[in-house]
C-alpha cells in the first residue's frame, strides 16, 4: 500500500532541491502534491511531469495573503490537505560584523516568517481534512552555530523553536496536526551549488564542505526526502515537536 | 543571594546593559556596578533608582545604537561588557492568532535588537584602546528557556528565542576565529519574578501568581532577578574566561526533566 495515499501535501520550494524531491517522492507514494515556488518555470515543469497527482501554485512565503491563496488553492485542487513542507529557503554567508540589519531581516523572513506563515496559514485547512502532518526544515545550523552564517543561523533556530511551539499548540488544541523539523548537513542542492568551485583551504568548496561530514559526502535531496515521507506518512504519528537531523554524521 | 567578593574585580571596565531599568538588567546592573564596572544603564525608560548611568535606548534602532555607541565610547572611552537583556513577550498570541505585525515587532526587539546589540558591542570593544588594557571581552544575551524546550506560550516570542540562542553561536565562533578576545554566550532563564509577568499579577495577583508559576518548576519557585544578575555577573568576568557559545540555563530544573506545562499560560 501506498504510504501517502490519497493525502494531499503543500511544499514550499517545491521547485528544487529538497522540496522538489519530497514532491516526487510524494506522489510515487499515492499522495497528492502542490509545488509552491516563487520560480513558476521550473516549477511547472516538474509539476507538469509529475501529472495529475501534481499542482503548481505561485507563492512568496514572506506573503501571509500569498500562502492563504497556496492552501486555498490546494484544496480546491485536491480536495483538502494533509500534510505541509516548508522548504523554501536562502543561504546567505555573512558574519556578525558583515551583516546589515536590512540582511539579516531579508533571511528572516523568507527562512523563519515564512515558516510561520506556512504553519499559521495551513492549520484550519488541515483540521477541516482531519489533521495533518507539518515539517519545517530548519538545518544542523539551527542546532549548531557557524561563524560565518549569522543570519541563516539565526532563522533556522527561529525555525527548531517556532516548530516546538506549532507542536505543543495543536497538542494541546487536540487537532490531530504534528509539526517537527529536519536538520539537513550539507545537501546537493542549488541553494549551496555557489560554493562548489571557490577555493577553500587548497580544496574546492565542494570537497572542503564533503569533508566536513563524518560520512565523507554531500547528503543527497532523496535522502532528506524520505526522512520527511516517513514525517508526512502515518508511520510518524507518535512524533511530534522533535528535531529530525539528516546529516551524514555532522553533529555527531 | 550571596554573591563570592568582586569587589573591584571589574573595575575599569565599561559595561551596557540594555533593558538594564528593571528586571534581570537592573540587577545584572546592580551587580556589574558593585563588582566596579562603569555601568550604562540603556533603555527606553529611566529607572526609579538606576545602578548606573541612564541613556534613553531603542534596541530595535540601528540609529539609537549608533548614538548609545558614540556616547559610550565618547564619554568612558571604551567597552568590555555587553549585556543584551532588552526584550519582550509581544503578549500571549499563538500559532493560529499571532498576526505578521506582532511576530515582526517582537523580532525587531528580540532578534534584531540582539543581532544589532552584538554587532555594535563588537565595533565597540575593538574600538577600545589603544593605550587602553586589552579587551576582555564578553557579550551576554538572554534568550529563554523558550529558546530550548519550546512552549506553547506566545509564537513570536519562543521562535526569537531560538534566534539568539544560535545568534549567540555564531557571533562566539567568529570572534575565537578572529582572535578578538571577545566571549559570547547566551542566557536561558525559568520564570523570573519581573514586570514580564505583569499580565498574570494583574489577573491573579501577585503573589498567587508566584506560587502558580512557581509550583511549574521543580525547584518550587520562581528565581528572583537577582540570581540571574548573578549569572550575567559570572559570564561578564573573567571567572568565566574559557566560556563562549555556551546555553547557560538556570530555570530550577525546568528543562531537566518532562515537565512541559506553559508558564505564560492562564491559571
Amino acid at each position: 500500500m501506498p504510504r501517502l495515499e490519497d493525502k494531499v501535501v503543500l511544499l514550499s520550494g517545491g521547485a528544487s532541491g529538497i522540496g522538489a524531491a519530497t514532491a516526487r517522492l510524494v506522489v510515487r507514494e499515492g499522495g497528492k502534491a502542490v509545488l509552491a515556488d516563487r520560480d513558476e518555470a521550473k516549477g511547472r515543469a516538474i509539476a507538469s511531469e509529475l501529472g495529475a497527482a501534481a499542482h503548481f501554485v505561485l507563492l512568496d512565503v514572506a506573503q501571509e495573503a500569498s500562502w492563504q491563496a497556496a492552501v486555498a488553492a490546494a484544496v480546491e485542487k485536491f480536495g483538502g490537505l494533509h500534510g505541509l513542507l516548508n522548504a523554501a529557503g536562502i543561504g546567505v554567508r555573512n558574519d556578525i560584523e558583515s551583516c546589515t540589519l536590512k540582511e539579516y531581516r531579508r533571511v528572516n523572513d523568507i527562512n523563519s516568517l515564512g515558516t510561520f506563515l506556512g504553519c499559521k496559514a495551513s492549520i484550519t485547512a488541515m483540521r477541516e481534512s482531519g489533521g495533518g502532518s507539518i515539517v519545517n526544515i530548519s538545518s544542523v545550523l539551527g542546532l549548531r552555530g557557524a561563524a560565518h552564517a549569522v543570519a541563516y543561523s539565526a532563522s533556522k533556530g527561529a525555525v527548531r523553536s517556532l516548530t516546538k511551539n506549532v507542536a505543543l499548540h495543536c497538542a494541546q488544541m487536540k487537532y490531530n496536526i504534528r509539526c517537527n523539523s529536519v536538520h539537513p548537513g550539507y545537501i546537493d542542492t542549488p541553494m549551496i551549488a555557489p560554493r562548489f568551485d571557490q577555493n577553500v583551504e587548497n580544496m574546492t568548496g565542494r570537497q572542503f564542505l564533503e569533508e566536513l561530514h563524518p560520512l565523507g559526502r554531500l547528503g543527497r535531496p532523496e535522502e532528506v526526502a524520505n526522512m520527511i515521507l516517513f514525517l508526512l506518512s502515518d508511520e510518524s504519528t507518535f512524533s511530534t515537536g522533535s528535531e529530525f537531523v539528516c546529516d551524514g554524521g555532522l553533529t555527531a | 543571594m550571596v554573591s563570592a567578593d568582586m569587589s573591584g574585580e571589574l573595575s575599569g571596565r565599561v559595561a551596557i546593559v540594555t533593558g538594564g531599568a528593571s528586571g534581570i538588567g537592573a540587577a545584572a546592573a546592580t551587580l556589574l556596578a558593585g563588582a566596579g564596572a562603569t555601568v550604562i544603564v540603556a533603555d527606553l525608560q529611566e529607572a526609579k533608582a538606576g545602578a548606573g548611568r541612564f541613556v534613553a535606548h531603542d534596541v530595535a534602532s540601528e540609529d539609537s545604537w549608533k548614538v548609545l555607541l558614540a556616547d559610550v565610547l565618547g564619554r568612558e572611552g571604551r567597552l568590555d561588557i555587553m549585556v543584551n537583556n532588552a526584550g519582550i513577550s509581544g503578549g500571549s498570541g499563538n500559532i493560529e492568532t499571532t498576526t505578521v505585525e506582532n511576530w515582526q515587532k517582537v523580532q525587531a526587539v528580540d532578534s534584531e535588537g540582539v543581532f544589532l546589540g552584538s554587532k555594535y558591542a563588537i565595533e565597540g570593544m575593538k574600538k577600545t584602546g589603544p593605550g587602553k588594557p586589552a579587551i576582555r571581552g564578553s557579550i551576554v544575551n538572554i534568550s529563554s528557556i523558550a529558546g530550548l524546550i519550546g512552549s506553547a506560550g506566545p509564537t513570536a516570542y519562543t521562535a526569537a528565542k531560538g534566534a539568539v540562542r544560535l545568534l549567540s553561536k555564531s557571533v562566539a565562533l567568529y570572534c575565537a576565529e578572529q582572535k578578538y578576545d571577545i566571549r559570547c554566550n547566551s542566557v536561558h532563564p525559568g520564570g523570573v519574578d519581573t514586570a514580564i509577568f505583569n499580565p498574570l499579577w494583574q489577573m491573579v495577583g501577585h503573589e498567587q501568581g508566584k506560587a502558580f508559576i512557581g509550583a511549574r518548576h521543580p525547584i518550587g519557585r520562581m528565581s528572583e532577578a537577582s540570581e540571574l544578575g548573578e549569572v550575567v555577573l559570572f559570564l561578564a568576568s573573567d571567572r568565566s574566561s574559557f566560556v563562549t557559545g555556551a546555553e547557560i540555563v538556570a530555570d530550577g530544573a525546568i528543562t531537566s526533566g518532562l515537565m512541559r506545562r506553559s508558564l505564560l499560560a492562564a491559571p
